[in-house]
C-alpha cells in the first residue's frame, strides 16, 4: 500500500473518515504519521476553542479578583484556587463522572459525557483560571502614573478601563499569557488519557501513539513522531501570540519592545 | 473491622457507612494515599539532584558537558510532559533488559526486536519471571520514580541554571579578589546565595510535580486514580457485601479536595521557606526585613 493511499484512508480518521479499522499489523512510518497526525486535529480542537473562550472568562476572573466588593472577589479567589490548586487530570475525570451522573437527571446533560464537549469545558475553565491569575498579576502591575494621567485628563470609568486600563494589561501579561497558552495545547492531550472514552477510536495524537506504542512495543518511534508534531504546534503558537504581542506593544520606542520580548518558562 | 460489621444488610446508615469505610479494600485506597506522598518524598530530591547536575554541567568549561547540559535543560521544551512519562516508563524497562542481555547471554544469536515482540533471554529479564509479586511492584515504582526525576530534573536544570546567573557578579568577583579557586567559589559564594533566587521557581516546580502525581496511573501503578475507579464503580451484590451505585463522583471529589488541601499546605509553608531564606540577603525583600526588625 503506497503511502499516498494511506495518508487517503487514515488523514481524518481521527474525526470518523476514511478507513474504519485502524492497522494492525506490520506498522509502517507513514501510518504512523499520518494516523499521529489525524489526532493532532482533536488537539488543536480543543487547544483552540480553549484559549478563545478561556480568554474572555480570563479577563472577567481578572476584573473580579482585583474588585473592591467581597461578593465579587471571593468568588472570584475560589474560581482561580479551585482550578490551579487541583490536577487537571482528576478534573478530567471528576468532570467526566460528574456529567455522567448528571446525564440520569436530565437528557440536557447528554454531549457533556463525550470529550468533544465535556472535556472542553473542563480545559475552558482550567485556562480561564490559570489566565485570570495571570492577568490579576498584570492588572496590578499597571504603572500608577498611566493610571494618574488618565485621571488628569479627565478619563474615568468604562472609559478609562477601555482606552487606559485593559490595553496595558494585556500588553504586561501576554508574554506570561502565551506560555499559558502553549501549556494549554500541551494539556490537551491529557483528554483521552482520563475518563473521556474515545468514541470508535477516534483519539488525539497521543491516543494514537499509545497506540502503536502498545501494539509495536516499541516507544522509540511513535513519541518522537508526536514529539515533532508538538514542537510544531508550539512553534506556530509562539509565532501567532508574537505577532499579537508585537501589535499591542506597536506604540513602544524600539528598545523598549526589545525588553518585553518573550522568555518562555518551562512551568505553568 | 467492628464487631457489629457481620451482617451489613441489618445496619443503620451511619453504621454501615463505618463499616463500608474500613473494609480491606477501602484500607488499600487510603495506603495508596500514602503512594502519591511517598512518590513525592522520594521524587522532590531525586529531581533537585538531576538538576543540580543538569545545571552544573550547563555551566561546564567543557564542551561537550556544557552542551549535554543544554540539550537536558532543552528537552522538556516544546513536547507535553505526559509525552516523556509515557515514553521513558517503557525505553527505560527496554534498555535495562537490553543491558542486562547484552552483559548475562553473550551466546545469544536471535533478534530481540521481532516484529511487536521484545525478546531477551529468560536470566535478562526483569524483574526475573520467579520473583514475587511485591518485587513487580517495587519494580515499577522505582521505574516511575526514575521517570519523574529525569523529567522534573530536566524543569529544575532550568531552575538552578537561571539562579546561578542571578547571584551578582560583583560577589564572585570579589571572592577571586579573596583568592578563592573556581571550585571555593562555586561552593561557598554561588550555592549558598543562589537558593533564594531559585526558591521561587522551585516552589512553582514543586506545585506542579505535586500535580503531576496523579499521572503514576498511567504509568500502571496502583494509586489513588486507580483505587477511586475500582472502588467507586457500581458494585454488585452477587460480589460483595457492601452494594451501592456509581459513587465515582464522589471518589474523585475526595482526591480533588486532598489535592487542595495538599496545595494549600504547600503554600503556606513555601511562603515561610522563602522568609527565612530571605533573611540578610542582598534583595529587596532582605532590605524590608531589615526595615522592619530595626
Amino acid at each position: 500500500m503506497s503511502c499516498l493511499q494511506t495518508i487517503q484512508d487514515y488523514a481524518f480518521r481521527s474525526l470518523g473518515y476514511g478507513e474504519r479499522l485502524l492497522p494492525r499489523g506490520d506498522f509502517t512510518l507513514c501510518q504512523q504519521v499520518t494516523l499521529i497526525g489525524s489526532g493532532m486535529i482533536w488537539n488543536i480542537y480543543f487547544g483552540v476553542i480553549a484559549v478563545l473562550i478561556g480568554f474572555c472568562i480570563a479577563i472577567a476572573v481578572a476584573l473580579g479578583k482585583g474588585a473592591r466588593r467581597v461578593w465579587i472577589r471571593k468568588p472570584a479567589e475560589w474560581f482561580i484556587f479551585l482550578f490551579r490548586g487541583s490536577p487537571l487530570f482528576i478534573q478530567f475525570f471528576f468532570a467526566y463522572f460528574l456529567f455522567l451522573s448528571l446525564k440520569g437527571v436530565s437528557s440536557i446533560f447528554d454531549p457533556f459525557t463525550s470529550a468533544a464537549l465535556g472535556a472542553l469545558v473542563v480545559l475552558v475553565l482550567n485556562t480561564a483560571a490559570y489566565s485570570g491569575e495571570i492577568f490579576y498579576g498584570a492588572l496590578r502591575a499597571i504603572p500608577r502614573g498611566d493610571v494618574e494621567a488618565a485621571d488628569a485628563y479627565g478619563f474615568s470609568g468604562w472609559a478609562r478601563f477601555r482606552k487606559i486600563i485593559w490595553p496595558t494589561m494585556l500588553r504586561l501579561g501576554w508574554p506570561a499569557y502565551t506560555n499559558e497558552a502553549i501549556f494549554l495545547f500541551h494539556a490537551t492531550t491529557l483528554v483521552f488519557l482520563s475518563g473521556f472514552p474515545a468514541w470508535q477510536q477516534r483519539g488525539d495524537a497521543l491516543y494514537y501513539a499509545s497506540y502503536f506504542a502498545d501494539k509495536t512495543f516499541n516507544p522509540f518511534v511513535p513519541y518522537p513522531i508526536l514529539a515533532g508534531f508538538f514542537i510544531a504546534l508550539t512553534l506556530s503558537v509562539i509565532t501567532i501570540m508574537g505577532a499579537i504581542g508585537r501589535r499591542l506593544n506597536r506604540h513602544l520606542p524600539a528598545e523598549r519592545q526589545q525588553r518585553m520580548r518573550l522568555r518562555p518558562n518551562l512551568i505553568r | 473491622m467492628f464487631s457489629f460489621c457481620t451482617d451489613p444488610e441489618a445496619l443503620g446508615t451511619l453504621r454501615w457507612f463505618a463499616c463500608y469505610l474500613t473494609t480491606g479494600k477501602q484500607m488499600g485506597f487510603y495506603t495508596s494515599f500514602g503512594t502519591v506522598l511517598l512518590l513525592l518524598a522520594i521524587t522532590a530530591p531525586a529531581a533537585l539532584a538531576f538538576g543540580f547536575g543538569g545545571a552544573m554541567a550547563a555551566r561546564s568549561r567543557v564542551l561537550p558537558l556544557r552542551w549535554l547540559g543544554h540539550g537536558y535543560i532543552a528537552l522538556v521544551r516544546g513536547v507535553p510532559d505526559i509525552v516523556y512519562f509515557l515514553f521513558f516508563v517503557i525505553a527505560l524497562d527496554q534498555g535495562l533488559e537490553w543491558v542486562r542481555h547484552k552483559l548475562l547471554c553473550p551466546g545469544w544469536d536471535a533478534p530481540i526486536r521481532q516484529g511487536a515482540d521484545f525478546i531477551v533471554c529468560s536470566q535478562a529479564k526483569l524483574p526475573l519471571g520467579n520473583a514475587a509479586q511485591w518485587v513487580h511492584e517495587v519494580y515499577g515504582f522505582s521505574l516511575a520514580v526514575v521517570t519523574f526525576a529525569i523529567v522534573f530534573g530536566a524543569f529544575a536544570a532550568n531552575v538552578l541554571f537561571g539562579a546561578m546567573r542571578a547571584v551578582p557578579r560583583a560577589q564572585l568577583e570579589t571572592a577571586a579578589a579573596y583568592g578563592l579557586s573556581r571550585r571555593q567559589t562555586f561552593r561557598r559564594i554561588l550555592v549558598p546565595q543562589m537558593w533564594v533566587y531559585a526558591l521561587p521557581g522551585l516552589g512553582n516546580l514543586w506545585m506542579v510535580l505535586v500535580k503531576a502525581t496523579p499521572l503514576l496511573f498511567l504509568l500502571g501503578v496502583e494509586d489513588i486514580v486507580y483505587w477511586a475507579r475500582e472502588l467507586g464503580g457500581t458494585a454488585n451484590p452477587r460480589y460483595t457485601a457492601y452494594p451501592h451505585g456509581d459513587w465515582r463522583v464522589w471518589y474523585f471529589l475526595a482526591l480533588l479536595v486532598f489535592y487542595l488541601i495538599l496545595t494549600r499546605i504547600s503554600e503556606v509553608w513555601l511562603e515561610r521557606l522563602m522568609t527565612r531564606l530571605t533573611r540578610g540577603q542582598a534583595t529587596t525583600g532582605g532590605d524590608a526585613q531589615r526595615k522592619a526588625a530595626a
